[in-house]
Formats: C-alpha cells, structure tokens, sequence
C-alpha cells in the first residue's frame, strides 16, 4: 500500500501555494468590501420591521425598489413570523410590524398597539394571495371540490380518491382508487391558520381555525418548501400552499356557489373586495373579515390577507416621514404590482387600496 | 472547571426559562391541556427515533469495526475506516435532504410491502405513508449518522486489546471468531457501551435531519410506517420556535430542560454501566 515517494508528494506541491493564494484572495476580496461599505456608507435613516415570513419575498421588493429611490435610507425586515413581530413592535423594539392575522382583541394586542403609539396603532392589508389545494394524483388534471369535501378529506372521513363525494363533484372524470394522503403544515404558519378558518367557516368543520394543524393525523411537512415537495413526491397527496409556490402541481377548482373557482390573484382580490370589514375597529384599523362562505361569482374565498402595523405619530420627524413614504409606496398601486410580479401575491382591490392610501398618509410625527 | 461552569449555566438558563411555562395554557402548547401532555408525546418520539437508530446502527457499527480491525486485509481496512469516518463530515442538512429526497421515496414500496405482509403487527399495522416520510425513515437516517461515532470508538478500543491475550487464545486453538468472544469482546465492553451512548446521544439530540424527514403529528403510536408519526424534542423546537412568541418559547425550553435531562440520565446510566463491567473485569 505505499505509494511512490513522487505521487505522494504531487498534491502537495499544488495544495500549499494553492492554500496561500486561497487565503490571499480572501483577504484582499475582505479588504475591499471594507472599503467599499465605508466609501457608500451614507444611509443616516434606518426602518427596522419584523413579522410574517410569507411577505418575505414581497418585503424584499418593495425594500429594494424603496431603497432605489431613497439612497439615504436602509429598511430591515425580519421575517420572524407573525406573532413575533406584533410582539416586538408593541415593545416598540421595531419601527412597523407585518402580521399574517389581524391585531387581535382577545389576546389584547390592540391594546398593546395603542399603548406603544400613544393613539390607535395604524392597520393596513398590504399583501393578499391566494392558497391553492394542490394534489398529485395520477392521471387528474382538472380536480373540483367543495369547502365540506376538502373539509371531510383533511379530517381523514373520505379516504379513497374515488369516493362517491369526489366522484359527484368531478363528473366524467376518471378517478383511480389510490388512497388519499392529506398533507399539512408541521410548523405554525398563517397559511395553515387561513386553511383551518376556510375549513371551519365554509366546510363545517368541527376543528377550530388556528395557526396549528389542529387534528393528529395525515402528513405533516415542514414549512411551504416541504408541503410542495411531499405532495410532488406521494402520489394521491393533498394539501395546500401560497398559489404562487404551487410550482408544477394541480390546484383543485373549489366550490363558490355553484361554480367552481380556480386559484387566481384576480379572484382572491375579488373575495377580498367582497368581504366585510371587522366590528368594533378603530378608523385606522382596516382589519378585513374574509367572507369564507362567499358565495359572489368568481370569488376566490381560500386566501391569506397579512397586514402591515405602524403608529400613526412618531417622535422622530425623520422616522415618521420614512415610515409614511415607505408604506405609501407598499400600498400602492406601483408597490402592489411589484408584490405581485416578483411574489405572485393578489394587488389589493381599487376601494381597499384607496383605503389603505388615505390612512398611511395621516402618518405624521408629534407637536 | 469551565465544562462545569458552561454546563451549570445552560442548566440554569433552561430551568429559569422553562420555569414559566408551568402555568401555560392551552392555546400555548398547540391544544395540549398542560406540559406534561405536551412533553409526553415529544419525549416518546425521541426515545422511539433514538432506540430504532441504536438498534439499527450498532451491530452494523461492530461489524464495520471488527472487519476493519481484525479480519480485513490491511489493504481494504484503512479505507474503509476512513470511508466511515467520512459519513460524520456529512451536515445534517445533507442528511435530511437525502432522506426526504431520495431514502423515503424508494422506501414507499418496502413499507407497502411490510404492511401487507406483516400488518398484523402494531409496528407495521399502516397505512403505509405515500412518501416513505415515517419514523423508520428517520431511524435509518440516524442510524447511518451516528454509524460513524460508534464505529470509530469501538474500533479503536478494538486494536487496544493486548496482543497476548489474543495469541494466547490463538494458542489454545480458537478460531478467530472464537478468540474475538474470548478476548477482544470482554476487553472492549465497557468502550462498547460508551460508543453506543455516545451515538445515543447523537441520536436524541440530532435536530436538523429529523425535522426535515419526519412527517410528526404529536402523537403517541409504535406504528413504523404511518404518515402520523411522533415528533422528536429538537425537531419540535427547531420547527416551532421560529414562529413562537411569549409562553410558547418557556414551553419549547422546558421541552429543552427534559431533553437536557435526558441525555444527563442516559450519560449516568452508561457511567454505571461501565464501571460494573471494568469491576467485573478486574475481578
């Protein structure tokens, strides 16, 4: 097993210098990125927010295209999820929050808020999308189901893909006996919360709408990457996901009225528009009560409606006037369209738009 | 001193942190009435991942070392060292990515198989998962990541034995099978029984690579190839904890303290197990 003194000393010979000028590069590359960043270095205003990751990609673009034009400041956003975010900006650790849900009353968030703003705290939609049921099955392309089939599927009642229920539903349409493999979120996320409140609302499922998946039982997968990736691999699975990720998989048509609606940003929107607002809210807060049981032609009703979070005075002139120029822009009709483009989300309906415009621009700083 | 000093400080972080969480409620621990019904399931699967992993991974790990230290020519015996080593340089991540990408899948049809065979047995009674993303899965992952750790160890304690007490079995006219049970066994048991825990521990702790490949539903079953599988405490924390706020997070470290406490207990229970063996030895 010896090798000759030669070949076993050949890698060597390129391995050390190959090292150094490794270790040189590095250095040098160092350097340079440390004179750049002190050279550009000129941003003097910071907007730091946090909150639901199912904006990131949106945030991303709307936090460059606001830089583009504003070179003097930075925006960070932390996607650390909903819950985390409200509860750092009613800390007031944060400049603006975005949240998958509404401020809520009964865990006292709106209350919070006030109490960090000094006033009611500013609650704007800013980012809708659709959630498709996507499936694998083979040999379905064009699934049509209602909110109590999908319901019965998720809750483990119907289990064979040709169940008389399905069947119904899907008339001339050849469906295998594979058994059905419901899949669903492991990890919290709003989407799951949305699915369970569509459920519960339209469905008439027994379980209560919540960021968890309440029931123990199906396939559970972590996070939106792994729910397209488990029902892409298991053939016969269901579940469900942003529209805008749902790659290459079906999504089913579901039931509103008495047509069937495809995922579509248009149609969500629609449902959105359709919807009435939440009770016992203050002005600034434009909290939507998605109309689940909407019944409006061409309505979407399954989507996520997340929310951006700001005061409505701040201390600091400089801070109030970027954080009401960065969410002018967010709301938007430019903004809206670049969520849609680089995120797949919904743009908001004229009238909610409009809305949300005129409340982000009473953004204004104290005295 | 320091080991002690960092060891006594995670202790005191997680119990000051997870001390709140005693008086959670409900909606804080996914639904679950109180802590012991939410850490119950969670301690279960992760004694249930670590123990299919143990029993899958240690006589393959003693063969690995025995093979290479004593019956294959010294020609194939390094690099197969080396190739073992080589599977503890691979990240988790890796590891989970696999399993999910390419194990599970082209399990789906052993696990069809078991169920239809063998499904009178709790273990196997199905429905089979569709993406192969069970608890068996996941106990071959860890298995195949703590071979490593057990193999290097009991291979090194292997070649310690003293070449006398080997020759002098040969002597007497054993086989080399023979002269193993005789000698390098007896030797070796208590570096045996080290490994495993170490790869025990591994196993428990291991984070990324199960919450990547299990598809968990906090519940309590010893059905192998299900979809509905018990979650693991890290992979529970490593899946919850990025979305988790107020009482959730003292939850998610009191889960962490039972985990800590755990692998405290398992370390102890192979210190004792191995000082009776070096006693029972020297006698």
């Amino acid at each position: 097993m010896k090798m000759p003194p030669n070949i076993g000393r050949a890698p060597r010979r390129i391995l050390v210098p190959g090292i150094t000028a490794l270790a040189l590069g590095l250095a040098l590359s160092a350097c340079g990125a440390a004179n750049e960043s002190s050279s550009s270095g000129k941003s003097d205003i910071s907007l730091d927010g946090a909150g639901s990751s199912a904006q990131e990609s949106a945030m991303d673009a709307w936090r460059s295209a606001f830089q583009k034009d504003n070179t003097n400041v930075t925006v960070n956003y932390d996607p650390s999820g909903s819950g985390a975010g409200v509860e750092k900006f009613n800390a007031g650790g944060i400049d603006f929050a975005a949240s998958d849900s509404a401020l809520s009353q009964d865990k006292g968030e709106i209350d919070a808020a006030k109490k960090r703003c000094g006033a009611d705290a500013i609650e704007v939609p800013n980012y809708v999308s659709p959630i498709a049921v996507i499936y694998n099955v083979k040999g379905v392309k064009d699934l049509q189901l209602s909110a109590k089939t999908i319901a019965l599927i998720f809750d483990g009642k119907i289990t064979k893909w040709n169940d008389p229920a399905i069947a119904a539903e899907n008339k001339g349409v050849k469906l295998p006996s594979t058994t059905i493999s419901p899949v669903h979120r492991s990890d919290e996320s709003g989407t799951t919360a949305n699915f369970t409140d569509y459920l519960e609302q339209a469905g008439g499922w027994s379980h209560p709408a919540d960021k968890v998946w309440p029931i123990q039982s199906g396939e559970g997968a972590n996070g939106t990457s792994g729910m397209v990736a488990a029902v892409g691999q298991g053939d016969g699975s269901i579940g469900y996901a942003d529209f805008s990720q749902a790659g290459d998989l079906s999504s089913a048509k579901i039931k509103v009225g008495s047509a069937y609606v495809a995922p579509s940003a248009e149609a969500a929107a629609k449902a959105l528009e359709t919807s009435p607002m939440e009770d016992g809210r203050p002005a600034s807060d434009l909290a939507v009560k998605v109309d689940r049981k909407s019944t409006e032609a061409g309505a979407y009703p399954l989507l996520l409606a997340s929310y951006l979070i700001a005061c409505p005075t701040y201390d600091d002139s400089k801070t109030a006037d970027t954080v009401k120029s960065f969410l002018s822009y967010i709301v938007s009709t430019a903004g809206q369209q670049a969520g849609a483009d680089n995120a797949g989300s919904a743009p908001l309906p004229a009238s909610l738009q409009q809305q949300a415009a005129k409340i982000v621009d009473t953004i204004s700083s104290k005295g | 001193m320091t080991i002690l000093v960092a060891l006594a400080g995670v202790a005191i972080f997680l119990i000051i942190q997870g001390i709140p969480a005693l008086g959670a409620d409900p909606s804080d621990l996914s639904g679950k009435p109180n802590l012991l019904a939410y850490t119950a399931p969670l301690v279960f699967g992760t004694l249930w991942a670590a123990l299919i992993a143990i029993l899958l991974a240690t006589p393959l790990a003693l063969g690995v070392a025995l093979a290479v230290s004593h019956y294959a020519p010294k020609g194939l015996a390094v690099p197969l060292g080396y190739l073992v080593d080589l599977l503890a340089a691979v990240p988790s991540v890796i590891y989970g990515l696999w399993g999910i990408g390419f194990l599970g899948p082209r399990l789906v049809p052993v696990y069809e198989w078991l169920e239809q065979h063998l499904g009178w047995l709790p273990f196997f009674a199905g429905p089979a998962s569709t993406t192969g993303r069970t608890i068996l899965t996941a106990g071959i992952v860890l298995a195949i990541m703590i071979l490593p750790i057990i193999t290097a160890i009991s291979r090194e304690i292997f070649t310690q034995t003293p070449r006398l007490n080997e020759e002098a079995a040969l002597a007497l006219g054993a086989t080399r099978w023979e002269m193993i049970r005789l000698s390098v066994l007896p030797y070796a048991r208590s570096g045996i029984v080290s490994a495993v825990m170490l790869g025990l521990g591994r196993a428990m702790g291991e984070t990324m690579a199960v919450a990547m490949v299990l598809s968990a539903s906090g519940v309590v079953t010893f059905n192998l190839i299900s979809s509905t599988n018990p979650s693991t405490i890290a992979a529970n924390i490593a899946l919850t904890f990025a979305d988790a706020t107020g009482l959730k997070v003292n939850a998610l470290v009191a889960t962490g303290l039972v985990l800590f406490v755990i692998t405290f207990v398992v370390n102890f229970a192979a210190r004792a197990i191995v000082a009776r063996a070096d006693r029972s030895v020297s006698r």
